[in-house]
């Protein structure tokens, strides 16, 4: 077990040092960030001076090997949009995009193991039929037309939620929270289903096939022939067997809303990261666009150590070491 | 005279098989099959068919411009699904629109399939570092989710190249980055089936004769693993279509110009507050559909091709 | 001896696209209380869901079409799935071919006996514990006291197919259907695992269905043996006869393919072609095509189950006795 959570470190810290490589490519090869800090009628020396003091003239792993050191430190640069600290823009717009997709995540794993569950076990059922019909509508729905559509309706036509923004937020330290006031709350649910919608049907779709082939597996033939009752059998022995590879996928669906909360964000003028890093890119805000990258990685990195650490938890097969296995 | 038997003989193994049984025996999919060829027909002959070719700016009139749909009132005949904000008729821009998000798809889809078939085969075939190399390319790709990639690259893109290059070269930059960011799949499912179809006693038999490599990897191990990979391929295109129009509807995506689906919907998003529906409604019912056909017909066509999940 | 299990004219049923499959056609057997049946035959012979429609779990689109099953004269085969599920494990047990696979792997071995033990019986979660430890000492696994909360995957496949008997029995069933026990196993352990659920269901008076194409297990361990063949009884009666003498040709060939250490053969006899599929069974006795004492009655009238002194067989060489 040790060995595998060290190996799946090593692994991390390799992908961590992939991203940052591509990061720190886009801020060394896209454009020339002198131009954009300098005054248009700056001269060639006035240039070859900032170009010391930022260290632009010393060799390339060298200026790789500060690029992570300043990374490491939290010091992620200006915005060549804006002027300020990416840092600091980031510190505003972390807590929008995180409350987001974690009510996005509950939404989705809440709805879809159940329905998927469901729709296992009463495959032939008119209800799971109707079930898989919509949730197949759901993956060919584009997140951003789900976004318009409950706009128009609960926001255009009945009036009953707002159609932008996060409502009032209450500052906990740096956090800004829309958890604590009605309106902060009323803010997160039209776009938290936007959100949470197509992974909820993915999760649903996938637990349904899941709990199909377990169901099919000879241990719950033998589980029905000892005449264990069907509670047992399916809510025990197939749903935990279930949840094995529903882990690892609901895991990386997570992490994909992380990257979806972009198109959501867009839609509702939610003030977080994905919207933030749409703007850098129309408007090629370099140290922004790489930024962005690093954090997400980073969080992507710590969502595949939780899914390990579950992995260890649930399945037996990891956690002990092979004591006997010879005949 | 013999092609035509061939052929003959071909269909009517077809007609006799259990996919066509199936085929025939789900309406849903027979419809979604039939919206999916109408689709592509309308998308292939798009000029030639629509009632007013919205590109042409000169033809456009904008004392016609926020008509509404033809039965509701105001609305005119000829504009059926009622016009945008610069007078252009919807009904025309959603099958022009069309054509380009499924050019867009098409295309990602080849690039997609060709690379990563290929490199699949490469990986299963050849194995070793080889083997080792391309998958762990693709395990940290597949850590990140597609849209990221593509919003990536088009953002490198848009750092690269001058403003009105990328205009131009918009499309090909969006197909490339769909296509770079799923092959993947294309790629660990092939390489999956290689490595068991390598074991077989007909690759056995033909490496024993003394075949190149490429001949059995391309004639031999190839149309045995193409049957899933058609299944990637479908469910890939409706990926692909909204992958597309998601990023025109981020405003990353194809210029306004040339609008697909997504950008469409982009500019209806800006009027659907004063009350002009239709402008992005309908592109969205039409992006709905088609998707929603491609997946009905990719879902069915992996249940048909592999009876045990039924 | 009374009759604990009785089929009687089963007949079981796949509808396919192409018409219906008749994979078990018009099967009649009985069991006796403590007896061991082998029952014998091919893969795709039926024998198998024999086995599976006794205990009630066949799998749709599979069905009985027809016929009876009676465990101790209660007809059990069109019970609701909630009081066949109370009669499965604890009256019919059973044991299937893949120990490996049997077994939940997330769940330790004694969290299974206890589940099976307090579904069956009132026993509190301690005596059930109990239990489980006597049974895992009862087929013989070594430290129980330790094993008992281990998972499948840290037991030996000889191990599991212990485990696995010990759930059979774990609530004393009056019958118990194994379903190849031992052909996932390494012939040095079949042996073993053999005789040790023959000694266990002779110490509880439990009478056995043993589901096999070895004819040499049944040679050892039954009391009885049915052959079958595409979907049917060729014969059926005390295993010594039909070993030395068996009636209906095909059981004569399958014997013949037994080694024997005495003979002086070189090679071992063996029945030319194979058994039809199901969708090309012939009209009148199945084996027709094959038989080398075939003659016109048998292509177009099939033979019921007839009398030949000792056993019974369904061939029409016995028609007038």
């Amino acid at each position: 077990m040790f060995a595998y959570i060290v190996r799946r470190a090593l692994q991390s810290i390799l992908v961590m040092a992939a991203v940052a490589f591509v990061a720190f490519a886009l801020f060394q090869y896209m454009g020339d960030p002198i131009n954009q800090m300098v005054a248009q009628d700056a001269s060639a020396a006035e240039r070859e001076a900032l170009r010391r003091t930022l260290g632009l003239d010393r060799p390339f792993y060298v200026q790789f090997l500060v690029f992570l050191k300043n990374l490491m430190t939290g010091n992620f640069g200006f915005s060549f949009r804006i002027g300020t600290p990416v840092a600091q823009i980031i510190a505003e717009r972390l807590p929008a995009t995180l409350e987001l997709v974690l009510v996005a995540a509950l939404f989705a794993l809440f709805i879809g193991v159940p329905a998927g569950v469901y729709t296992g076990l009463h495959r032939h059922g008119a209800m799971s039929r109707f079930m898989l019909t919509v949730s197949l509508i759901g993956v060919s729905l584009p997140t951003f037309l789900i976004g318009i559509l409950l706009i128009l309706i609960f926001a255009v036509l009945l009036g009953w939620l707002p159609s932008f923004g996060r409502g009032q937020t209450v500052q906990l330290g740096f956090w800004s929270t829309g958890f604590l006031t009605a309106s902060g709350l009323k803010a997160l649910i039209l776009p938290s289903i936007t959100l949470g919608l197509f992974q909820t049907t993915l999760i649903m779709r996938l637990v349904r096939s899941e709990m199909l082939e377990v169901l099919r597996s000879d241990y719950i033939k033998f589980a029905r022939a000892r005449g264990l009752t069907n509670r047992a059998i399916n809510f025990g022995h197939a749903l935990k067997n279930t949840l094995v590879p529903v882990i690892t996928i609901a895991g990386l669906q997570i992490g994909g809303l992380i990257a979806f909360a972009i198109i959501t964000e867009t839609v509702f003028q939610w003030p977080g990261m994905g919207f933030l890093f749409i703007t850098a890119i129309q408007f090629v805000d370099v140290p922004v666009m790489s930024s962005y990258l690093v954090l997400v990685a980073l969080f992507f990195v710590l969502i595949n150590l939780v899914v390990d650490l579950l992995y260890f938890a649930v399945d037996p097969r990891l956690r002990v070491e092979r004591s006997v296995s010879a005949h | 005279m013999a092609i035509w038997r061939n052929f003959t003989d071909l269909v009517r193994r077809f007609l006799a098989s259990d996919v066509y049984y199936s085929f025939k025996r789900s309406p849903t999919v027979v419809v979604a099959f039939a919206l999916t060829m109408l689709f592509m027909v309308s998308a292939a002959f798009a000029p030639w068919i629509v009632p007013h070719n919205t590109y042409e700016v000169a033809t456009l009139n904008l004392m016609d411009a926020f008509l509404p749909p033809a039965w509701v009132q105001g609305g005119k005949l000829t504009y059926l699904l009622g016009t945008d904000d610069q007078g252009r008729d919807v009904f025309s821009t959603i099958i022009l629109g069309a054509r380009v998000s499924l050019l867009v798809g098409f295309a990602s889809v080849a690039l997609a399939l060709t690379m990563g078939v290929a490199l699949g085969l490469i990986a299963g075939y050849v194995g070793g570092v080889t083997d080792s190399v391309i998958m762990r390319v693709a395990d940290v790709k597949l850590s990140f989710p597609a849209i990221l990639i593509v919003l990536l690259i088009d953002g490198v893109a848009r750092g690269i190249l001058p403003r009105d290059v990328h205009d131009k070269a918009a499309v090909y930059v969006i197909v490339l980055a769909i296509g770079l960011s799923t092959w993947i799949q294309y790629a660990r499912t092939v390489r999956g089936l290689t490595l068991v179809e390598k074991n077989k006693e007909y690759v056995q038999a033909a490496r024993v004769i003394g075949l190149h490599p490429m001949l059995i990897m391309f004639r031999h191990v190839l149309p045995n693993v193409m049957g899933p990979v058609l299944v990637i391929g479908t469910l890939g295109l409706g990926i692909a279509v909204l992958t597309e129009s998601t990023l025109s509807f981020l405003g990353v995506g194809v210029p306004p110009t040339e609008p697909s689906l997504g950008t469409l919907i982009r500019i209806g998003n800006n009027f659907l507050f004063s009350g002009e529906w239709w402008m992005a409604i309908f592109p969205g019912l039409f992006l709905v559909i088609l998707v929603l056909s491609v997946n009905l017909l990719g879902d069915w066509l992996r249940d048909a091709l592999n009876p045990k999940l039924r | 001896m009374a009759a604990l299990l009785e089929v009687e004219h089963l007949r079981i049923e796949f509808p396919t696209r192409r018409g219906t499959l008749v994979a078990v056609d018009d099967i009649s057997l009985q069991i006796a209380e403590g007896e061991v049946l082998g029952v014998v035959g091919e893969s795709g012979a039926g024998k198998s869901l024999t086995g599976t429609a006794i205990i009630g779990l066949l799998e749709p689109p599979g069905r009985i079409a027809a016929g009876e099953i009676r465990l101790m004269g209660r007809r059990i085969d069109n019970l609701p799935y909630e009081e066949m599920r109370k009669i499965r494990g604890k009256q019919i047990g059973a044991v299937f071919q893949d120990p490996l696979t049997s077994l939940n792997p997330l769940y330790s071995v004694g969290r299974q006996l206890v589940e099976t033990i307090q579904t069956h019986t009132d026993m509190s979660p301690t005596q059930a514990r109990t239990r489980a430890l006597e049974l895992l000492h009862e087929v013989g696994i070594p430290a129980a006291e330790r094993r008992i909360d281990h998972y499948p995957h840290q037991f030996s496949g000889g191990m599991r197919q212990r485990v696995v008997i010990a759930l059979a029995l774990c609530v004393n069933p009056k019958l118990v259907i194994a379903d190849e026990p031992t052909t996932a196993l390494d012939v040095s352990i079949q042996a073993q695992i053999i005789a040790l659920l023959k000694r266990l269901c002779r110490d509880h008076g439990t009478a056995i269905m043993l589901i096999t194409h070895d004819m040499g297990v049944i040679a050892e361990t039954a009391d009885r043996v049915a052959v079958m063949y595409a979907g049917r009884i060729a014969e059926i009666g005390p295993v010594r006869s039909v070993i030395k003498e068996a009636k209906h040709p095909y059981s004569h060939g399958l014997m013949g393919s037994i080694p024997k250490i005495n003979d002086e053969k070189e090679r071992l006899d063996q029945i030319e072609g194979s058994m039809p599929r199901l969708t090309e069974i012939p009209p009148g006795c199945a084996f027709n095509p094959r038989c080398p004492h075939v003659f016109d009655r048998c292509r177009v009238e099939r033979p019921e189950l007839l009398d030949t002194g000792v056993t019974q067989a369904s061939c029409w060489l016995y028609a007038h006795g």
